[in-house]
């Protein structure tokens, strides 16, 4: 077995082990993520009483890709990382021959597969109490969805694991990410769908991250964008991973200079 | 050529300063004053392949700063370490496959999974095969005594199995020099015994070079045959562990027991003669320092004179060698300024 097959396996192997250990704070995690179904109830009452870009169907069946797209997505390295280096618990981790990134990154895949059986739970629950919502996507775009859908999981790592480079610096980066947080939701589309917001504002939002982070991805389960709009955002998305990753090499380097091992 | 070499490490660190009280916070928020502090001055020291050196010092002397940049977590503000050719803090992978650090204080294990899940893990990570990696596991926790805990979690373990189990994830890779933070920290005296026995046993086996540090001299005389002496970031000695004794503490201890209380008188009649001293009574047990020049009379006029009950003949304890070492006595200044050559020769 090749060295990278053979660390894929192992970081897969102890971090599913890991996960799999609390089986009742994997649950709690997935339902933590129900600010969608709340946001869903908001937003089908006022589609009911007026008229929107959305019907109440469709805004039913956006909250719901919203909350997919999210159970696929969640990200949490900030914290990870912060618990590291302010516990001194990334001393010995920098002295293995392996980028640490390498094991958040598993980390979140093998929370991401220890939790998706409790994901399609909640989906197929959903489905059983609202049938009317029900929808199948054409494999065509379930495969768009899942290549946005990771992609989104990657620039959203990248941007949250640049963020938390600040640790070298502040200690307390997670509050950084706490500001950003608040674009991450709004300007995503999570409180509430981009086509309710002005065009023109609109417009300029699509040039920065945030809309491929959560509400593009959830248009493309919906099947709801076209050829041109799924080239524009994955131009856009890979111009600022690129961007975010260089950021991110840049600090991590400048960080390693400053870190003073504290704890450890 | 030395596996390990230091050349005038240093490293300095900024550290913010408050005042006590709400308005020490207050202007701590809106103005942060810092002081700079050099933990480790121009320390320079060669470790040759498979030596196990002892390194001793005070709390915050320097010693874990200075294991930090051998094995490359801190980048030194000044002089250059090379560490199995490398430069540590490049951390180049080639590097990191040679050298592990232990710290007494912290751990690598995965705290909630049993000890062989960061086993495997680690195998993974320097791309050890399942059946090598399981041969190694099966000889080092044989050695270790830690076969039957394998499979427990972590957070279950006493913390000197814990810290066994942390000995045999640092060395599934056979690290070439095994960087040691007290490693036996808060271990009981049988933990402490056979974690020793293990590195001892392990570097004979392996050839593995050993940098210690502990607060526990026992950790230093059972292992090391040199030591190096570390105070407020400077190197204070570095030589045999046998040169110290005799270069900081030449005297020898005699404790005398009679079978009645000590008095002036005796304690007069064993003073007597050059190079004695008596420094405490307790009640029928009496200490003297003596020259070891005179030790062969001193007994022997002892042993004529009082008749003891009891008699021993001690050095006098490592601690207190250390700590000589680091106040300056007996030309210790001159060891620093040339350590390694100056450090045999006598007081």
């Amino acid at each position: 077995m090749s060295l990278f097959l053979l660390r894929v396996r192992g970081l897969f192997r102890s971090n599913y082990a890991f996960m799999t250990e609390y089986r009742a704070e994997l649950i709690l995690w997935a339902l933590s993520n129900s600010l969608s179904f709340i946001l869903m109830g908001v937003w089908f009452q006022a589609t009911e009483r007026a008229s929107f870009a959305l019907t109440s169907i469709e805004v039913v069946r956006y909250f719901l890709a919203v909350f997919v797209v999210r159970q696929l997505t969640i990200v949490y390295v900030i914290w990870a990382f912060e618990e590291q280096v302010v516990q001194g618990k990334l001393a010995p981790i920098l002295l293995q021959p392996i980028d640490p990134v390498w094991r958040h990154v598993m980390s979140h895949i093998a929370e991401r597969i220890a939790r998706l059986p409790f994901s399609i739970f909640l989906v197929a629950l959903f489905f059983a109490i609202y049938p009317a919502a029900w929808f199948v996507p054409a494999p065509s775009t379930l495969a768009w969805f899942f290549f946005f859908g990771g992609a989104a999981f990657c620039l959203r790592f990248a941007i949250q694991y640049t963020i938390a480079m600040g640790c070298f610096w502040t200690e307390r980066a997670s509050s950084i990410e706490m500001v950003t947080f608040l674009a991450y939701l709004f300007f995503g589309g999570a409180i509430a769908p981009l086509d309710f917001f002005p065009p023109q504002f609109r417009e300029i939002i699509l040039y920065s991250p945030f809309p491929y982070l959560i509400w593009f991805p959830a248009k493309v389960l919906m099947g709801t964008v076209s050829t041109a709009e799924l080239a524009q955002a994955a131009a856009i998305m890979s111009g600022w991973f690129v961007a975010v990753v260089v950021a991110n090499r840049l600090l991590w380097r400048a960080g390693l200079r400053r870190f003073s091992a504290m704890g450890a | 050529m030395p596996i390990i070499q230091a050349g005038k490490l240093s490293r300095s660190f900024k550290v913010p300063v408050r005042k006590d009280g709400v308005g020490g916070s207050l202007r701590h928020f809106f103005d942060r004053q810092y002081k700079h502090t050099d933990a480790v001055k121009d320390v320079s020291f060669d470790i040759e392949s498979g030596e196990r050196v002892g390194f001793l010092g005070q709390n915050g002397a320097g010693k874990t700063t200075t294991l930090k940049m051998l094995s490359g977590l801190l980048l030194p503000t000044g002089g250059e370490a090379v560490v199995c050719g490398f430069t540590p803090f490049d951390k180049k992978p080639a590097f990191l496959a040679q050298i592990a650090l232990v710290m007494g204080n912290k751990q690598q294990l995965l705290w909630d999974l049993p000890a062989k899940d960061t086993f495997q893990l680690n195998a993974a990570i320097y791309g050890i095969d399942d059946v090598e990696m399981r041969r190694r596991v099966d000889e080092l926790s044989g050695m270790l005594e830690v076969s039957a805990l394998l499979d427990q979690p972590v957070r279950k373990l006493s913390l000197g199995e814990r810290m066994k189990c942390e000995l045999l994830a640092s060395l599934l890779h056979r690290p070439k020099v095994l960087f040691l933070d007290e490693p036996t920290l808060g271990l009981d005296v049988n933990a402490q015994v056979a974690v020793r026995e293990f590195l001892k046993r392990y570097n004979e086996a392996t050839g593995a070079t050993i940098l210690l540090t502990s607060h526990y001299m026992a950790d230093i005389t059972a292992l090391c045959s040199r030591v190096l002496v570390i105070h407020e970031g400077q190197l204070v000695f570095d030589g045999d562990l046998s040169d110290l004794t005799a270069r900081f503490q030449p005297k020898k201890e005699i404790q005398i027991k009679l079978d009645r209380p000590v008095t002036d008188v005796d304690v007069a009649l064993v003073v007597a003669g050059q190079g004695v001293h008596h420094t405490k009574t307790e009640g029928r047990v009496a200490h003297f320092v003596v020259e070891p020049a005179v030790l062969r009379e001193t007994l022997t006029r002892i042993l004529a004179r009082l008749d003891p009950k009891d008699l021993s003949v001690q050095d006098p304890p490592i601690e207190e060698l250390i700590g000589r070492a680091i106040r300056g006595d007996h030309g210790a200044e001159r060891a620093a300024k040339n350590p390694r050559s100056s450090s045999s020769e006598p007081a």
